[in-house]
């Protein structure tokens, strides 16, 4: 499977994906309809900031803070885990196996081949976000914007390398559900998707800075919403990138290892 | 023999045979019970979070919060151990087409379904509402009112009804859009919002909690009740409302169902 071939089969790999999204537009409806829990949050937010602004965050802030949580959860999504343990449940992985392509890399185009459509839902709600608490908060120099564009693709590679590093787990256990499981509940609450990180009590503050969850959206959220200066920006976006050179790695290991346990029940 | 009879005898039956399946995957099970008490645990880390900036929110000190988180985690419970593992079968059924084995059997396939699988060792959750109400009551003081907490029996029950009967509105719509993963993954994901008092909610979205997906009437009213000032007709509603979802979830499921064209053949 040499880079040249791999490179030619992507545009195709793109569309069948797409094709699929397409076809499963329902269901892609409601899993956006089960991702508005920035929408809950922001309602509870702006009821605590009513009579006071929370730290930094006013009313407005929280707006803008949780339309960007909402518009970059979209486009950063990804579901390998769920789809690598049932692939290797059923053993249909070994039809990945056969063709002459890295099945990490099919995986991958396929879960961005749901970003079009998702921006379909996301483009209106930044027009609201921006309708509503105008455009003073996004970035002001090109650097800032092109730090929000690297620290979007880190945030995606984040998510989907960890997704895949314990999906790929199924190949020792049978299924690994239950270890993402784990993964999300933490995900949820320390990636700043329900609270900005900023407003957590120092202690867990701390863990959060070095953990990778805040790098899968609170990191993005807060470079399109001006909440650092480039200094701050540019350090944080080496930790980001620091977060997916070390899940790159672990996923090497971990899929080169797995692999050869891997017995394709059924298949 | 009656009716009622015949469905008492079924629904022990069922019961039997959940727990005698559950005894031969006792690991799972036990690992089941860690990860919701591991969810539980890290979902209280916002409550903690807004307390922690904040005396009080829409009216609610931490230890009245406390009561309503309780209540949220109370009904997980309940979701978890008997309402999700059965409903979460139906939709494999409606997916393989298998629904018709149920189907032909002479007795109502709801109750069938609905009383397929119990799995009471994932409510863990039980235990950490106690605990979350403990805390509550220490914070605040005083102990429960004694009329409030009958008010809040009466209310777990329209609670339960209730949630069963949004999880088969939910279910029903498995007959329409096959893929149903992620119509659990919305149920939950909606009924998250239930954490909190419906008051922190303003304008539109509490009213859709209210009337429309009546999580308030599922743990801010309970909350309420053992506070001993929820007023009379807000229970008398609860019970109303609790009724009409009942009706109305029973006839969009036999619409469902009558919809249904065995997948398989």
């Amino acid at each position: 499977m040499s880079a040249r071939s791999t490179f030619r089969a992507l545009p195709t790999l793109f569309r069948i994906g797409f094709a699929e999204m397409v076809a499963y537009r329902a269901e892609m409806l409601v899993w956006v309809l089960a991702t508005t829990m920035p929408l809950i949050m922001l309602a509870l937010w702006s009821t605590v900031a009513r009579d006071a602004p929370v730290g930094r965050f006013d009313q407005q802030d929280f707006v803008a803070y949780f339309l960007a949580t909402f518009i970059v959860r979209q486009l950063t999504g990804a579901w390998v885990a769920w789809q690598l343990s049932f692939e290797v449940r059923t053993g249909t992985l070994s039809m990945r196996l056969l063709r002459p392509l890295h099945p990490m890399v099919s995986y991958a185009v396929e879960n961005l081949a749901a970003i079009p459509l998702r921006l379909i839902i996301a483009l209106p709600v930044a027009v609201v976000a921006l309708l509503l608490v105008g455009s003073e908060r996004l970035p002001k120099s090109a650097l800032l914007w092109v730090v929000f564009l690297l620290s979007l693709l880190g945030s995606w590679l984040i998510t989907f390398l960890a997704n895949s590093a314990i999906g790929t787990l199924a190949l020792w256990t049978g299924s690994s559900i239950k270890v993402m499981d784990v993964w999300l509940a933490l995900f949820m609450v320390l990636s700043g998707y329900l609270i900005p990180v900023e407003l957590f009590p120092p202690v867990v503050r701390s863990a959060v800075e070095v953990l990778p969850f805040r790098y899968q959206i609170g990191f993005p959220v807060e470079v399109l919403t001006s909440a650092h200066d480039t200094r701050t920006a540019l350090i944080l976006l080496a930790r980001q990138w620091t977060w997916v050179a070390i899940s790159f790695f672990l996923v090497g290991v971990l899929w080169r290892r797995g692999l050869r346990r891997f017995a394709a029940y059924g298949g | 023999m009656s009716t009622l009879g015949r469905y008492w005898r079924l629904l022990r039956v069922q019961v039997r045979s959940s727990v005698l399946l559950g005894l031969q995957y006792r690991a799972d099970f036990a690992l089941d019970g860690l990860v919701s008490l591991f969810w539980t645990l890290t979902a209280v880390i916002p409550l903690f979070t807004v307390f922690h900036l904040r005396g009080t929110v829409a009216g609610w000190t931490f230890g009245e919060a406390l009561l309503v988180t309780g209540w949220f985690t109370l009904l997980e419970a309940i979701l978890e151990g008997a309402i999700n593992p059965s409903l979460t079968a139906v939709v494999e059924h409606i997916r393989k087409g298998t629904l018709d084995f149920v189907l032909l059997k002479p007795a109502d396939a709801q109750f069938l379904v609905s009383t397929a699988r119990f799995e009471p060792w994932r409510s863990t959750n039980v235990v950490t509402a106690l605990v979350l109400w403990g805390l509550g009551f220490v914070r605040l003081g005083h102990g429960p009112s004694l009329l409030g907490s009958l008010a809040a029996l009466l209310l777990l029950v329209t609670a339960t009804a209730l949630l069963y009967s949004l999880w088969i509105l939910t279910v029903s719509a498995a007959f329409y859009v096959v893929k149903i993963d992620n119509l659990t993954n919305l149920f939950n994901s909606i009924f998250d919002a239930a954490r909190w008092p419906v008051q922190v909610f303003r304008g539109l979205l509490r009213w859709i909690f209210t009337f429309l997906i009546p999580l308030a009437l599922m743990t801010t009213f309970p909350a309420e009740a053992m506070l001993g000032r929820l007023a009379p007709t807000a229970l008398a509603w609860s019970l109303v409302g609790a009724g009409v979802f009942a009706w109305l979830s029973r006839r969009v499921w036999l619409r469902s169902i009558a919809r249904y064209t065995s997948a398989s053949s």
